[in-house]
């Protein structure tokens, strides 16, 4: 395998959980892959669909959306309001012919600094393995934004 | 009685300011007819070939101004009141739905109650062309579904006529129209028409009443109806809610059960 290819990962977190997780990741002092770039919002509801479209347009490999387990959600059902979107929108992204294994949604809490780097490293792994995210890229290329 | 009979009597009684019809258009396409007048009602006309959506011009600001209106209605249109009622968009007293059958015999139906339960009498099937055209894309792999939307949407000039022909795209500042920022790429090129269907199929999904008036007012063919269609069936299946179904629905996706089924998230 070469090493040539390392993805672009885009992680659209939640300010209370995963964020929170993320820090506690760094403060714990563990390592993990350097392929994430994360992106920090007030909530996974606030988080638009077409945010996602956006970071394939501008080329990331992959995708990771991520916030407060059920329950837990700092402004009581974001979480819930954002899995329903996710139960749709995947299902629009795989009619569609998007590439669904390259989006990974996942619930983090503020106490699962370990975790947060488990999630990076395999989601690295795998999207390293599908390599560059094409498909939508050259469509972006065809148009001046 | 007939729709003719009908519409003249609600205008002569004041029942309504204008009724939204159909009149003889050219080359055998019935076009929209806004009829104010009594006398002017002799012009209506409804038949099979009348399929667009009257609905989507119940919302227009120029409408609203006419006072109460009658239309005439297939079961399509009845949803597409319901659903305007549901999103807060009409008020019962603001609309009378004129069930019409395929004998021409037009039903008052004055009230969402009345319009519910005349529904439930109507079956809602899917034509069978677009079922198969659904599970179709259905057996197709990623790639094909990608290839199969592309080669679509390079026909796509961004016209808007699937935006305009649906009853449900009301808003009066779209997505599509705003630049700041700029969340749709607003060339009709690959990307702006790829983001520009998404945007359109997932602002409907749970909110669709396939009436698949989207995809007859396209100029180039392209099914964009099964895209709206797809996600209204998503809807259906993991929530078990129509769009449609009743004037007293909570849109699927601004509400939620603590307990929604994924198989996703890790």
């Amino acid at each position: 395998m070469t090493d040539s290819f390392e993805p672009k990962i885009t992680a659209f977190v939640c300010n209370w959980c995963t964020y929170a997780g993320a820090d506690l990741t760094g403060t714990s002092r563990i390592k993990y892959a350097s392929n994430v770039r994360v992106l920090r919002l007030p909530c996974t509801g606030r988080i638009d669909f077409m945010l996602l479209a956006k970071a394939f347009s501008r080329g990331a490999d992959g995708i990771i959306v991520s916030g407060c387990h059920p329950n837990d959600c700092h402004y009581t059902s974001g979480n819930y309001h954002a899995r329903r979107r996710w139960m749709v929108y995947r299902d629009l992204m795989d009619f569609m012919g998007l590439d669904t294994r390259r989006i990974t949604f996942s619930w983090v809490s503020a106490a699962e600094g370990a975790r947060w780097a488990e999630l990076v490293n395999e989601v690295t792994v795998a999207v390293r393995a599908l390599g560059p995210y094409t498909d939508y890229r050259e469509l972006a290329l065809t148009g001046v934004e | 009685m007939d729709v003719i009979a009908t519409s003249r009597q609600l205008l002569e009684s004041g029942a309504v300011q204008a009724v939204i019809g159909f009149e003889a258009g050219t080359r055998g396409i019935p076009r929209p007819a806004f009829i104010r007048r009594a006398e002017g009602a002799g012009a209506l006309v409804f038949d099979a070939n009348c399929t667009q959506n009257l609905g989507t011009y119940l919302t227009r600001p120029e409408v609203r101004t006419l006072g109460r209106v009658a239309v005439t209605a297939t079961p399509d249109t009845l949803r597409a009141i319901l659903q305007l009622m549901a999103e807060r968009q009409l008020k019962e007293e603001d609309v009378l739905a004129l069930a019409v059958d395929a004998t021409g015999e037009a039903l008052e139906l004055p009230t969402a109650q009345a319009v519910e339960e005349h529904l439930a009498m109507v079956a809602q099937v899917l034509p069978d062309r677009d079922r198969e055209a659904l599970e179709r894309l259905g057996r197709m792999t990623r790639e094909e579904r990608w290839a199969f939307w592309q080669g679509e949407f390079a026909r796509c000039v961004k016209c808007y006529a699937c935006r305009n022909s649906c009853p449900m795209c009301y808003c009066g500042h779209c997505t599509m129209d705003c630049n700041r920022p700029q969340w749709v790429a607003e060339p009709s090129h690959a990307l702006g028409n790829l983001e520009y269907h998404m945007v359109r199929a997932m602002h409907l999904a749970g909110r669709c009443v396939a009436c698949g008036a989207c995809g007859r007012a396209c100029p180039v063919g392209i099914p964009v109806h099964l895209l709206t269609f797809h996600g209204e069936e998503s809807v259906h299946r993991q929530f078990g809610q129509r769009a449609g179904a009743s004037s007293r629905l909570d849109y699927a996706l601004s509400t939620f059960r603590p307990d929604d089924k994924e198989t996703f998230i890790r």
